[in-house]
């Protein structure tokens, strides 16, 4: 899905301008991250970064690759499943158990990947939905995910053999730590020459094809790494929150996710982390009052469609490209 | 330029994100009831159980004892996860020194986790799970009402010995659902029944003709429910459709409810036989308590969670009048120590392991012949004296228990 | 007594006609889906939360009304409909220029918005509606015990499918129609008026979707989350026959019945996954699906 009238071409002057802004906006960030538990309850931004993690990760397949997934929330949960059970069961130490998560999102994201980019646009968006749905119900029935009780008390043990996790300060930083490895290599990503490439097949796919290149296999390798980038999300959340349960592998949180890549501005850099951490933010709010979390969510998506395509961080840079440009 | 309204927009979302609230004294005893508000078990907890607590501190009369007892809510979705999250931030940054009710076997094992870690009270009345005074028992949980052991034993038990002796399982495929079935089915087969087939169906299963076509094939004499909730609403609706009650089978909820009875009417349900520790029509207490309940819930009358509820939070507040602390480890403690007695479940104890003991009753479901009021839907059948109601302390490998 | 894989013929047949009811609710709601789709060019996500409104609908005429089933087999899909149309007019013929996926997007908040009334007016445990006198009880087929209503759903859902069409592939306002699906601007420029007929389409399409509803109250509970779960696997069953044809969406909605028919016999555990392990398996054979033409 093309992000509306997102990015027209640059000159190389203006490629150094974004890139200066990138920075200071990062540094921003990063700052505002650092200082946020002392300010804010620290479990409440644990669970902002996972999610603009895992937000991330799927505006790197929608936002760059033009792939619109309806099933991501397998990914978040499946790695979840994967790194609870490495912690809990097989005794693996944080990281390892994390990577486990990873990898074993990445192998699920393999599978899907190939079965879905057979299709494209509206199928593809049904095809991922569908297949989550698949997983969702193997998530259920299978021994090891503990059915509706979900895997509980996860142990965070060590990170490293050193970083003891029971102090949420220390699991803190080290979650902040996963988050901005995760988002510098999406941005890594972005700007290589694999990321141009994938930008050229979101803009006119049988021209990219007339190149030269082999679409499929980008999409495929882009679909993959999103997978990938979303399972060290689910995985950290798991061990954050001691807990791998359904709620992850769930299609409502397939459309948690897109609603907030969505809001923040599809396409952008900046976008899924503030879109994320507005979700949460409004959850936060609006979870004791049940339904309406849902009637909400609901209703930005409809604004957000109708009147708001490029979300938050989008209508923020047009806006400071048009003062810059007027 | 751009610097400034990063930074203002990160700083906006920030501060809006949920500043940490101020402990409050020690003074206030805070309970929060964390259950399910909107959806499946709302009505046989929700708003209900938040009346029942309420009850409880006025009949108590907290505030001529000096104490001052606040209660708070929340809905935990059924989802572990935000249970789990309610309950972290209610006892982190709200001062919640008892969380009580908490329907859902999943979300209470999440949250009894929490309570233990930090050191307050979990008194659970909506719950099923026997593991959460099992392998997963701690020092800081009190199981109330009725558990899986106890549904299993009672109906399983009462049935066989009464002509019911050969069984059919229609099963919710997942944790809670295997556990019933196995529970149930040791129970059959120790008092001389067989089980003549089983069919596990998916959670949530809209249409179950095809597993009731399977049960009705069976020729078996009961089929038994090892599901919940909606399931087994839906499950009783389409085996009345398909006829097999008339048929000559009977239906025996392993999990029903009078809430469920309620929704499904007398006409679909009757004959259904079922096991409960509490029904408002059992004698005067019951009936003057469920008056005053069903004056505050809106007509809605009392389930058996709604009684543990009350009961459990009566037994809390003594608890912490005769300590006068509310050190939540201590607290249990005490609870244990001292017998309780209050007017829905009569005289008690609480066990090592946090397993209330009271006695049980197996009910069947009038026929709307024989219903003469609002509720009128159940008949006492028999009596479980509590020694035999709940599984034994010993088989329960709660490691409290163990390490005596 | 002849059995197949252990399985007695008799309970056989029982379950395959099981499997023809469950189909008619895929075959009807797939065949709404592939109208809009063939027109429109989107995929309708609140499709689910419509056939939950049918059933809602055919509830409060009872209640508030007192219409009994046979009003609300006629009125909930027109009201169903006419809701619909508001959408389209309202919201959905403003995204006509844009990726299609932004129609999925809207549908899909749509839906999220009005399964949350629902479920907030009405809470999620479901409320009952009582089959009409008519089709109460049953009759012995001598190897099942039908339910009058499950029989009345399987012959019901079939005609309505089969006119529908008949209507689309043998009429001349079918004609315009799939006249329109290839080329709106020249049908336009005949005369037809082309924006009217996506906007009546839409609500057709939404209109079975309540008709769907309306047939699925009386025997399942009437509950704000009945389409959720539901449109996911008519998902799957629109991917499976592709979106090629109507005659397409009716065959694999009822074949794809009878396959979970079976599944609930021989391997129940699987009855929830079987229909997507076939999605699959045909996305590995044939993407385009059995019945798609691209």
């Amino acid at each position: 899905m093309a992000a509306p009238d997102q990015y027209q071409p640059h000159a190389s002057r203006d490629d150094a301008a974004e890139a200066r802004y990138h920075r200071r906006a990062f540094l921003v960030m990063m700052v505002l991250f650092i200082g946020a538990p002392f300010v804010v309850y620290p479990v409440f931004v644990m669970k902002a970064l996972c999610f603009a993690l895992f937000a991330c990760a799927f505006n790197l397949l929608l936002g760059f690759g033009g792939l619109l997934s309806f099933g991501h929330a397998m990914f978040l949960g499946m790695a979840g499943y994967a790194a609870a059970h490495a912690a809990k069961v097989w005794g693996l130490p944080p990281e390892l158990a994390i990577l486990a998560g990873s990898a074993a999102s990445t192998v699920l994201g393999v599978v899907v990947g190939l079965l879905a980019i057979r299709r494209q646009g509206i199928y593809f968006a049904m095809i991922t939905l569908a297949l989550a749905q698949m997983v969702f119900f193997f998530c259920l029935q299978a021994p090891f995910t503990g059915g509706e009780d979900g895997i509980q008390s996860v142990p965070r043990g060590r990170f490293l053999g050193f970083l003891d996790l029971s102090n949420t300060m220390v699991l803190y930083y080290v979650v902040l730590a996963i988050f901005t490895a995760g988002f510098l290599l999406i941005y890594r990503i972005i700007h290589s020459p694999f990321g141009q490439v994938l930008k050229a097949i979101r803009e006119n796919e049988p021209r990219a094809i007339s190149l030269g290149y082999r679409t499929e296999r980008y999409k495929l390798a882009a679909f993959v790494l999103s997978a990938g980038l979303a399972g060290l999300a689910g995985a950290t959340k798991a061990l954050v929150f001691q807990l791998a349960s359904l709620t992850d592998v769930h299609w409502s949180m397939s459309g948690e996710v897109v609603l907030m890549t969505l809001l923040g501005g599809m396409g952008t850099i900046f976008g899924p982390v503030v879109g994320a951490f507005a979700i949460i933010t409004m959850e936060n709010y609006l979870a004791e009052l049940g339904s309406w979390f849902t009637i909400t969510q609901g209703a930005i998506f409809v604004v957000c469609v109708l009147a708001f395509r490029r979300g938050i961080i989008g209508e923020l840079e047009a806006w400071l490209r048009k003062r810059r440009g007027g | 330029m751009k610097f400034q309204r990063k930074l203002l927009a990160a700083a906006v979302m920030a501060l809006s994100a949920g500043a940490v609230h101020a402990q409050i004294s020690g003074n206030v005893i805070k309970i929060g009831v964390l259950n399910d508000q909107s959806s499946l078990y709302a009505d046989l907890g929700g708003q209900g159980s938040v009346n029942a607590v309420k009850l409880a501190i006025e009949d108590f009369k907290a505030k001529e004892k000096g104490l001052t007892v606040e209660v708070i809510f929340a809905d935990h979705q059924n989802k572990p996860d935000v249970g789990s999250q309610i309950a972290r931030k209610w006892i982190d940054s709200e001062g919640v020194d008892m969380i009580i009710d908490t329907p859902n076997s999943g979300v209470a094992l999440a949250v009894s986790e929490v309570v233990r870690e930090k050191g307050k009270v979990f008194i659970n009345s909506g719950a099923a799970s026997s593991d959460l005074t099992g392998p997963k028992c701690t020092p800081n949980t009190v199981h109330w009402t009725y558990d899986t052991w106890m549904l299993a034993n009672g109906t399983g038990n009462a049935i066989v010995k009464t002509g019911g002796d050969s069984w059919f399982f229609l099963t919710a495929d997942y944790a809670f659902g295997h556990a019933l079935e196995r529970d149930t089915e040791a129970v059959v087969l120790k008092s001389g029944g067989k089980v003549v087939g089983k069919v596990r169906h998916p959670l949530n299963t809209q249409d179950f003709s095809s597993f009731l076509l399977q049960a009705q094939a069976s020729k078996a004499k009961i089929i038994g429910l090892a599901n919940a909730g909606g399931d087994t609403i839906n499950s009783i609706k389409q085996a009345s459709e398909f006829g097999i009650v008339k048929g000559g089978q009977n239906l025996a909820g392993l999990l029903v409810f009078l809430t469920d009875v309620h929704g499904l009417g007398l006409d679909k349900a009757q004959g259904l036989i079922l096991t409960s520790t509490y029904y408002w029509d059992l004698n005067d207490q019951t009936r003057a308590f469920n008056k005053r309940f069903a004056a505050v819930n809106g007509g809605k009358y009392s389930t058996m969670v709604h009684a543990g509820v009350y009961a459990g939070t009566t037994h809390y507040l003594k608890a912490i009048a005769a300590l006068k602390s509310d050190d939540g480890t201590k607290v249990v403690a005490k609870m244990k120590e001292m017998p309780t007695d209050d007017p829905l479940f009569g005289k008690g104890t609480i066990r090592a392991d946090g397993r209330k003991i009271h006695p049980a009753y197996l009910m069947e479901v009038k026929k709307p012949s024989e219903s003469k009021g609002p509720y009128d839907y159940y008949k006492v059948r028999a009596t479980i004296p509590a020694e035999q109601a709940f599984r034994p302390l010993a088989d329960g490998n709660c490691p409290l228990v163990a390490k005596k | 007594m002849t059995e197949i894989f252990g399985v007695p013929t008799q309970a056989l047949f029982g379950q395959l006609l099981i499997g023809l009811i469950n189909g008619s609710f895929y075959a009807l709601l797939s065949l709404g889906l592939a109208v809009i789709f063939g027109l429109l060019n989107i995929i309708n996500f609140s499709h689910g939360a419509q056939y939950m409104m049918g059933a809602f609908a055919a509830y409060f005429l009872l209640n508030k009304l007192g219409l009994n089933y046979w009003w609300a087999l006629v009125l909930a899909p027109l009201t169903v409909g006419a809701s619909g149309m508001l959408v389209e007019r309202l919201m959905l013929s403003r995204l006509y220029k844009l990726d299609h996926l932004y129609g999925l997007l809207l549908t899909f908040g749509l839906a999220l918005i009005i399964q949350g009334i629902f479920r907030h007016e009405f809470g999620s445990a479901g409320l009952p509606y009582s089959m009409p006198e008519q089709l109460t009880g049953g009759m012995n087929l001598g190897f099942m015990f039908l339910p009058k209503y499950r029989g009345w759903v399987i012959v019901a859902s079939l005609a309505v499918c089969v006119a529908t069409w008949f209507v689309i592939e043998r009429t001349k306002l079918g004609a315009y129609l799939r006249a329109a699906t290839e080329n709106p601007t020249i049908v336009q420029a005949f005369g037809v008026n082309v924006p009217r007929m996506i906007t009546l389409t839409y609500g057709f399409g939404v209109g079975l979707a309540g008709l769907a509803g309306v047939m699925a109250a009386p025997i399942y509970q009437v509950n704000p989350l009945m389409g959720a779960d539901t449109i996911i696997v008519v998902f799957a069953v629109v991917v499976i026959g592709g979106m090629g044809s109507i005659m397409g969406a009716i065959v694999t909605g009822f074949g794809l019945g009878l396959v979970e028919g079976l599944t609930k016999v021989f391997y129940p555990e699987a009855s929830n996954t079987v229909i997507f392990v076939i999605m699959a398996l045909v996305l590995m054979v044939r993407p385009q699906g059995l019945f798609g033409s691209r």
